[in-house]
């Protein structure tokens, strides 16, 4: 039995726009527009899509935050919304645009005051303070009130936080907007090894694939309130994205490389960029490359949310049941 | 006649005065509940001034409909006057902390005309969105006593915007210990309660007995509603209006000027000290 | 309920000891919350500096009413007073981070910022009705005992109604906050003085309509056996609890309501 039942679930709002002097028209906004999935537990899940798509919107019905407008949702056999107490303890949440924390309190402090508020035994949350102290780098800035540390000091102690109490769950939105390319590694490799470790169920909504492609190999594309895609993350490369670049730096200006299998579609002085498949891995042809061509430096470019959707309606392909 | 010198000087202060005005116009329903607040504690109050006349009918020379037409207009200067706080300083004083304020010395308007103007517009606002309504609520449940010529109409308007600047004056200077306190509070604190009590917000100033009523009378903050008031009822005429005026207007230039002496000490620790 | 509390309990202590690590500033807040509150009392005592009766009430009646009415309110105010500020709350999002919490939401929203400093009002009221129980004429008897504590209680519970309801309304209009504020410093105000020098409708309006009267003017009468003004049955004396029920039970439904209203229309 699944661990999260979402069926055809509708969420509405209703805006209302100024229309002339005096009349305001109320227009109905479908965030969310008859979505269904199942996860089960120990699963990790992608959700990704554009801005506005209703990603956020999904992970506040998953909580029990907001009521769906239709359509029914299960998580632990509960409904969120109308047993919210009740999941709160059994999940952990990680807002990416705002903290869960408690801004004046040093880190330390917030962490206390979860552990009472959802009766941690005291064994437990040593073994767990001490391992996502290490793990994450806190020890440094746990007694910093949370209003001076960084965003990405902050997001550690969120996600710290969110899984103080061995939740089952945890609902990550956006955890890594605004964190630089060194910090957004250092959390996916946390993510992945808390979920080896403890099999907990991750949701993690996103718009930059390259957070899914390391933690999950499973990835769900909403867009405008629809589910676009519900499978694989290979599948998806293979639908949505034909080929990924990779963005070569060489020490010199060179002619255009020739690689087996990829196409060099531009080159600026030193730099050239090459697309092969995107199904592929892109170790053979970085191996290649480094074996034929003096390379100063490496990217590989995905393509972007926007781009893999558009191609999937191009493509005419229907959504996962 | 102006000289074109001092109509450039105006003219932003003039903007910037419409646009204070313009921005607390835009606060429509903090307007509409702070008018609900002035209507019920206009009422509440005026009974028990009602009880408290009834049972000496003369006090302080008032009559009843004198003492009730007190309560309106008591309600109605409030948030003109800032009896309570409010206006323009819980922006002053953020920015004090927040340390923007050196920008803000540096302005070609100069400090003070700059903040005053702020003020001015916004008390304009509250003149019009809020005073002016209060009465009205007050007319149609009381017998209230109204001025009688457009004399007394003008007078009890220049009162009050000289009221304001007083007002002014005691609240910047309030807000600038900011610059020397780590925490100003308790200075904030006791000047609301000073405001709110002295002002005769709370009980009209000829109640107060004896040397305290004295003291009382002469203090600053009788400028903000008690003046105005004694012109609108009618208790200052003739000569005693030009003297009540005076009052404000000492009380105005006095505090102004303490003002403009605070500035520049605050200035220099700003320059000398970094802030 | 119990769940309720010691969440209450532990959100707020957090605030209450971020308060006291700035000593100073929490004892100058404080007095001057003392101060600012008490200033109504001291308008009183003016007043009876020149005359020695209010609606046929002496000083130290009227210090009944007063004290008994401040104690109350300042004693909701410091435990609920913060639910003020859910309409900012909800309009920049910050509530939602409370409902992903085992916390109900409105223990969040009250512990959350707990102002210590709020006890300052309490105190003057306590003073007040310390100094009005010493010294009004009330015939002590074991009855009249119970009721004053009876009194203390339920006017507590309706103006702790009265804050909830105050915020509740902010789910339906963000902008409200100032007008739930006029019903509870307003009904604070009007039952500081006896009702005699109110008019009758008036007098009608806070008994059936919104019941602030009994807050502490019917228990009063009683504790002064004195006759009713306006010619009200005197049963109304007794139904202070009843009516504090009633209030806590409709508040709850209305609260309910509105978090409802939120979490299915969101903003």
């Amino acid at each position: 039995m699944p661990l999260i039942e979402v069926d055809d679930v509708r969420r509405e709002f209703r805006i209302r726009r100024k229309s002339g002097r005096l009349r305001r028209t109320v227009h109905t906004v479908a965030a969310v527009d008859g979505i269904s999935f199942a996860i089960d537990a120990g699963e990790v899940v992608g959700y990704i899509g554009p801005n506005g798509a209703g990603k956020s919107t999904t992970i506040k019905m998953l909580t029990g935050i907001l009521v769906p407008t239709a359509g029914t949702i299960r998580v632990a056999g509960l409904e969120p919304w109308r047993q919210r107490t009740t999941l709160a303890r059994r999940m952990g949440v990680v807002f990416g645009q705002r903290t869960t924390l408690w801004w004046d309190l040093p880190l330390r402090d917030s962490f206390d005051l979860l552990r009472r508020i959802y009766r941690v035994p005291p064994d437990r949350y040593r073994a767990n303070l001490d391992e996502f102290t290490e793990t994450l780098g806190l020890a440094e800035f746990l007694d910093t009130p949370v209003r001076q540390l960084s965003l990405g000091q902050r997001m550690r102690g969120d996600i710290a936080a969110s899984l103080l109490h061995d939740p089952e769950i945890v609902y990550l939105d956006e955890p890594t907007i605004g964190l630089d390319v060194v910090s957004k590694s250092a959390l996916r490799a946390f993510l992945q090894r808390i979920h080896d470790e403890r099999n907990i169920t991750i949701l993690l909504t996103t718009h930059d694939l390259t957070d899914i492609e390391q933690l999950s190999s499973r990835v769900m594309v909403i867009d405008h309130g629809r589910m676009v895609f519900d499978g694989r993350l290979a599948e998806l490369r293979r639908i949505g994205g034909a080929s990924r670049t990779l963005v070569v730096d060489l020490t010199e200006p060179r002619a255009p490389v020739r690689l087996a299998g990829a196409t060099t579609v531009k080159v600026d002085g030193p730099r050239q960029w090459v697309t092969f498949p995107a199904e592929s891995s892109a170790a053979p042809y970085v191996a290649a490359l480094a074996r034929d061509y003096p390379l100063a430096d490496l990217a590989i470019l995905e393509p972007s949310i926007e781009d893999v959707i558009s191609r999937i309606y191009a493509e005419g392909i229907p959504p996962s049941p | 006649m102006r000289t074109t010198g001092e109509r450039q000087r105006l003219g932003p202060l003039a903007a910037i005065a419409g646009r204070s005005f313009q921005r607390y116009a835009t606060y429509r329903t903090a307007t509409f509940a702070g008018l609900f607040t002035n209507a019920m504690f206009g009422v509440f109050v005026a009974y028990t001034f009602i009880a408290l006349w009834s049972q000496k009918p003369h006090l302080g020379g008032y009559d009843r409909t004198d003492a009730v037409t007190f309560v309106w207009i008591a309600q109605a200067l409030i948030m003109p006057v800032a009896t309570w706080g409010g206006g323009f300083q819980a922006d002053f004083s953020e920015r004090i902390r927040s340390g923007d304020i050196a920008i803000d010395l540096y302005r070609p308007t100069g400090f003070i005309p700059w903040w005053l103007a702020v003020d001015l517009g916004r008390a304009s606002f509250h003149f019009l969105g809020r005073s002016v309504p209060t009465i009205m609520v007050g007319a149609l449940l009381f017998d209230l006593r109204m001025p009688a010529t457009a004399a007394t109409w003008l007078l009890v308007v220049l009162a009050a915007y000289l009221a304001v600047v007083v007002s002014f004056g005691i609240r910047f200077l309030v807000s600038l210990t900011a610059f020397w306190l780590l925490d100003s509070q308790g200075v904030e604190q006791v000047a609301t309660i000073l405001g709110m009590f002295c002002s005769g917000m709370i009980l009209p100033l000829v109640v107060f007995p004896g040397l305290a009523g004295d003291l009382l009378r002469g203090a600053p903050w009788a400028a903000f509603i008690q003046v105005p008031a004694d012109i609108w009822l009618g208790k200052r005429t003739g000569f005693a209006v030009a003297r009540g005026v005076a009052f404000q207007v000492g009380w105005a230039v006095l505090l102004l000027g303490a003002s403009y002496v605070a500035l520049r000490r605050a200035e220099h620790k700003v320059v000398v000290q970094g802030g | 309920m119990v769940e309720s509390i010691r969440a209450y309990v532990l959100l707020s202590g957090i605030w209450v000891r971020s308060t006291m690590a700035y000593r100073t500033s929490f004892v100058i807040m404080t007095v001057s919350q003392f101060a600012i509150t008490f200033v109504d009392f001291v308008a009183l005592l003016v007043m009876f500096s020149r005359v020695d009766q209010l609606g046929g009430f002496s000083l130290s009646e009227i210090a009944l009413l007063y004290g008994t009415s401040s104690l109350a309110l300042g004693v909701a105010d410091l435990a609920l007073g913060n639910i003020e500020h859910l309409g900012r709350r909800v309009r920049d999002g910050s509530f939602d981070q409370m409902l992903i919490r085992p916390v109900p939401a409105l223990v969040s929203m009250c512990a959350d910022r707990f102002a210590l400093r709020r006890v300052g009002r309490v105190g003057q009221g306590a003073l007040v009705l310390g100094w009005a129980l010493l010294n009004a004429p009330v015939d002590w008897t074991a009855a009249r005992v119970v009721m004053t504590m009876a009194m203390v209680l339920s006017a507590t519970l309706i103006f702790a109604s009265i804050f909830v309801l105050g915020g509740a309304i902010q789910f339906w209009s963000s902008d409200s906050a100032e007008v739930a504020n006029a019903f509870t410093y307003g009904g604070n105000f009007l039952t500081q003085y006896p009702m005699a020098i109110y008019p009758a409708e008036l007098v009608r309006g806070v008994t059936f309509l919104i019941p602030v009267a009994f807050v502490n003017w019917y228990p009063t009468l009683y504790l002064l056996d004195r006759p009713d003004p306006f010619g009200f049955p005197s049963v109304l004396r007794f139904l202070s609890p009843a009516v504090a029920v009633l209030v806590v039970a409709v508040t709850g439904l209305v609260w309910r309501t509105g978090l409802r209203r939120y979490r299915s229309t969101g903003s």
